[in-house]
């Protein structure tokens, strides 16, 4: 009897407990969404306290927004997290996949152990073994069919030691090219669009400029879904001074629910509404003269660049220098009234955007992410979003400026710093001699090692893995057979004899699925690491908890893999501190003004430094002199990534998709992302809360194409591209609207695969695919 | 034993009548933002199907502008 009661007790506790986290959860994902929010206070009290963790600072694992997370470890098991109040990111708050991110540690399908398939059955091998047998594949495929029979596969999700020891073996220790990663997925065409403009990576403002700004113009970008905690940033200062969020998007979202104004676009004619803002503000006089004349160039490129659906795609850009008469005359073909009659803007809404660019007494930020980047003209829209701001001279300064904002938690940090990308190496590109001398002074190899020729990108990595070029593929923290566009080619390609498969993951995937290898990789804060945000912020984090079984860091196992294959003398790293020793001698490719990064001291301390960190100082707002000591030209501003100090605004035209909706295939399809699932989904769907709220994926139709087809909530859909299909429940008017003649497909659900239906075009400036237009067609299952 | 937590959005002037109609679910607790439009709750109730009944008498509450679910526990 006396066990019952105890029983029944701990059954009431334990459900007390739950309503409590339930509660909890509900309160601060509303809390995102409207900052300030207060419930009732006896009810906050109630929310479980800490008690005696011990807490622990990092960045959270997920988005490029790179909040500080207090993780609170409780007899060597993370037990709670909740958001830093001393990072100047995030002031205390995370979004609903933050808060619960530790969950999926004790997953019940956990890779504890590494697995080799032998027989056509994996079997549990020790982690040394299994190592050995990498190394030796990797080693012998080598010397069969040459260096560049082999790649690696990494991601804006490794850490910047992980990257840095994958480019250091393969581009210093093996001497290939053929090593490539996920942010080409997601930001390349960021990258290249900051290069042509500006000839320097990454954004010059930074978070403060939501204080300050008065306008935020989102560009394609469902901020309140993707990056919730800064969109809840944004919300504050609207509901505190009266600042303005306008959306300007293909679909209705949470983002535009909640914006003061929507407007939304064609796809792709996002270039000619650029072009067409650029006109009104040179033809209502509104350029900033002196910044112009100042500190801009005007400069086209070729036109009718491709897409990139065929194999070994080549592309090469012809820059060109115009005078600003030229490009005034070129813009006359952008007229809101031309551009309203295709974009299905209205000329009254192009106006109201120019207006607000071109008002000299309002600060204006515009941020993107995939809607600019996942494009086949991803380059130039960047470009055309520069252009605008350089215009107005509205740019690096409190609350004025173009922010492209990232997708992965280190995308910054380790793709485009590290430079884990087949063109890039720490500092600067392969092409450049002086970039390979200081690689190779640094890597102490020959500088002769480090090829000058870039070879594959992401896609064109796994046609090659097609093609049977590519004997040999590890990839490491990515899941591309559900990411890469086209999987409907890339899961058989992986899938073939001629190519051996190493996949390190936590979780098992698709990808793992098709290994040969597989390697158990520890998470997040199961080993220390550094991850570097969208704002230039570097964060470090220590280890806080072990891993189970033979979990292992992905840095280490790369440094035990180059270490077998006789290039230790490269890797001297100690297991206990090579986060520590990578770092150190990583900074040094980066010394100096322009991108100086901060101690490992000062980072172990504070909640993460913004680089160019120059005099024990971040530099917030760079190129302009006032706050960037790397200013030299005696100038207010000085855009000293260009030999001449000076940015360039582009002749860029609007061009159609590769393919659009004809009669065949008459939608467009547009896919994404949801608040709750990262990427891929293999973290996320394994926390049950966060499965529970998002079980699936489904199709978003228009209202009035449901009734046309005869479509209801809930019944299944079936999209048809000319690559594949995926069916899907149907979804109207529910988590988004897409316009008529579109529908959304979010691609996190791993068994329903809408990535076999996307075409893989790029851009060919940037090789990032876009994976937010193609042809479709719907039918009825 | 499904334990579900939703964020509330209603309309304008419609807290009270809302309240009042929550109030009479005993599986329902309630807890009102002081400063926004919104209502967190959360739901108790012994079966899957005793929680899509409660989920659907949740959706014909006048007033309601959006339910969505924030977290989902099985208590068993």
């Amino acid at each position: 009897m006396l066990n019952k009661i105890i029983m029944e007790q701990t059954k009431v506790d334990r459900r007390s407990f739950i309503k409590k986290m339930a509660a909890a959860a509900a309160m601060t994902a509303a809390a995102t969404m409207f900052p300030g929010i207060v419930f009732a206070a006896e009810q906050i009290e109630n929310i479980p306290k800490g008690g005696n963790l011990d807490w622990k600072k990092g960045p959270c694992r997920f988005c490029g927004v790179g909040c500080g997370i207090l993780v609170g470890v409780e007899n060597g098991k993370a037990v709670a997290v909740k958001g830093d109040p001393n990072s100047s990111v995030n002031k205390g708050l995370l979004c609903v996949k933050g808060y619960h991110q530790t969950m999926c540690i004790q997953a019940k399908d956990r890779l504890t152990h590494a697995l080799v398939k032998k027989n056509g059955s994996y079997v549990k091998t020790p982690i040394n073994e299994a190592l050995d047998l990498v190394a030796s594949k990797m080693k012998s495929t080598i010397e069969k069919h040459g260096k560049d029979s082999v790649a690696m596969y990494t991601s804006g999700q490794s850490t910047i030691p992980e990257g840095y020891v994958a480019s250091k073996l393969m581009k210093g220790a093996i001497g290939t090219n053929n090593l490539d990663c996920n942010a080409r997925l997601c930001m390349a065409s960021a990258v290249t669009g900051f290069l042509t403009t500006f000839g320097a990576d990454e954004p010059m403002g930074c978070y403060e400029d939501i204080d300050y700004a008065d306008y935020f113009i989102t560009w394609g970008n469902n901020m309140a879904e993707m990056h919730p905690v800064l969109f809840s940033r944004m919300l504050e200062q609207k509901n505190n001074r009266g600042a303005k969020i306008i959306d300007f998007a293909t679909r209705t979202t949470r983002s535009s629910m909640a914006a003061n104004k929507s407007i939304l676009f064609e796809p792709q004619t996002d270039l000619a509404v650029a072009n067409a803002i650029c006109y009104e503000i040179i033809n209502n006089g509104w350029v900033n003269k002196s910044f112009v004349e100042k500190h801009c160039n005007f400069s086209k490129g070729s036109t009718n660049i491709g897409y990139g659906t065929e194999d070994k795609f080549k592309f090469t850009d012809k820059p060109e220098a115009i005078n600003f008469e030229e490009y005034k005359e070129f813009l006359k073909d952008y007229t809101p009234e031309k551009v309203a009659k295709y974009s299905k803007v209205s000329v009254k809404d192009i106006k109201y955007l120019a207006n607000i660019y071109g008002d000299p007494n309002k600060k204006v930020v515009s941020y993107w992410c995939m809607g600019m980047n996942q494009h086949t003209r991803g380059t130039w829209m960047n470009n055309l979003v520069y252009n605008i701001h350089l215009l107005t001279g509205k740019i690096s300064q409190p609350g004025n400026g173009p922010f492209s904002l990232t997708g992965q938690p280190s995308a910054c940090g380790t793709a485009r710093e590290v430079g884990t990308f087949t063109h890039k190496l720490p500092k600067g590109v392969v092409m450049n001699p002086k970039h390979r001398e200081l690689a190779a002074k640094i890597w102490k190899v020959p500088v002769e090692r480090i090829p000058s020729k870039p070879t594959y990108h992401a896609t064109e990595m796994f046609r090659a893995v097609d093609r049977g070029e590519i004997k040999f593929i590890w990839t490491q923290v990515t899941n591309p057979l559900v990411s890469l566009p086209k999987t409907s080619r890339y899961r058989p390609a992986m899938e073939k004899e001629s190519c051996f498969v190493v996949v390190s993951d936590v979780f098992p995937t698709p990808t793992s699925d098709v290994a040969d290898v597989i390697l158990p990789a520890s998470w997040h804060i199961e080993k220390g690491g550094l991850y570097g945000n969208s704002e230039r912020r570097t964060q470090h984090w220590d280890k806080m908890v072990e891993g189970p079984g033979e979990t292992t860091p992905d840095a280490w196992m790369t440094i035990e893999v180059a270490k077998r294959m006789g290039y230790g003398d490269l890797f001297p790293y100690s297991k206990e501190n090579h986060v520590e020793e990578i770092y150190n001698e990583y900074r040094q490719f980066h010394e100096g003004a322009k991108h100086g990064m901060a101690p490992l001291e000062v980072l172990k301390k504070e909640s993460g430094a913004i680089w160019p960190y120059v005099d024990g100082k971040s530099t917030q707002w760079r190129f302009n002199s006032k706050y960037d000591p790397a200013c030299d030209n005696g100038e207010d501003f000085h855009f000293y990534g260009k030999p001449d100090g000076k940015a360039v605004i582009w002749q860029r035209p609007f061009e159609n998709a590769p393919e659009m909706p004809d009669q065949e295939y008459p939608f467009w399809l547009n896919t994404g992302r949801v608040i709750e699932h990262w990427h891929t989904g293999s973290m996320t769907r394994r926390i049950p809360v966060l499965h529970r709220a998002m079980p699936n994926a489904y199709v978003e139709l228009h209202p009035e194409d449901a009734i046309k087809f005869g479509i209801r909530n809930g019944e299944k859909v079936k999209v048809t591209s000319r690559r594949g299909s995926c069916t899907l429940p149907a979804s109207i008017n529910e988590r988004g609207l897409p316009t008529k003649g579109q529908v959304f497909v979010p691609f996190f659900d791993e068994s329903l695969l809408i990535n076999d239906v996307t075409l893989d075009a790029f851009c060919p400036i940037s090789k990032e695919p876009d994976y937010k237009k193609c042809a479709v067609k719907i039918e009825k299952v | 034993m499904p334990i579900k937590s939703y964020i509330l959005h209603y309309e304008e002037n419609k807290k009270e009548v809302l309240m009042s109609e929550l109030c009479k679910f005993d599986n329902c607790e309630i807890i009102p933002a002081q400063t926004h439009a919104v209502i967190v709750i959360v739901t108790d109730t012994n079966s899957e199907e005793e929680d899509t009944e409660l989920y659907n008498q949740l959706l014909e509450i006048k007033g309601l502008k959006h339910l969505s679910l924030v977290s989902g526990f099985d208590a068993k």
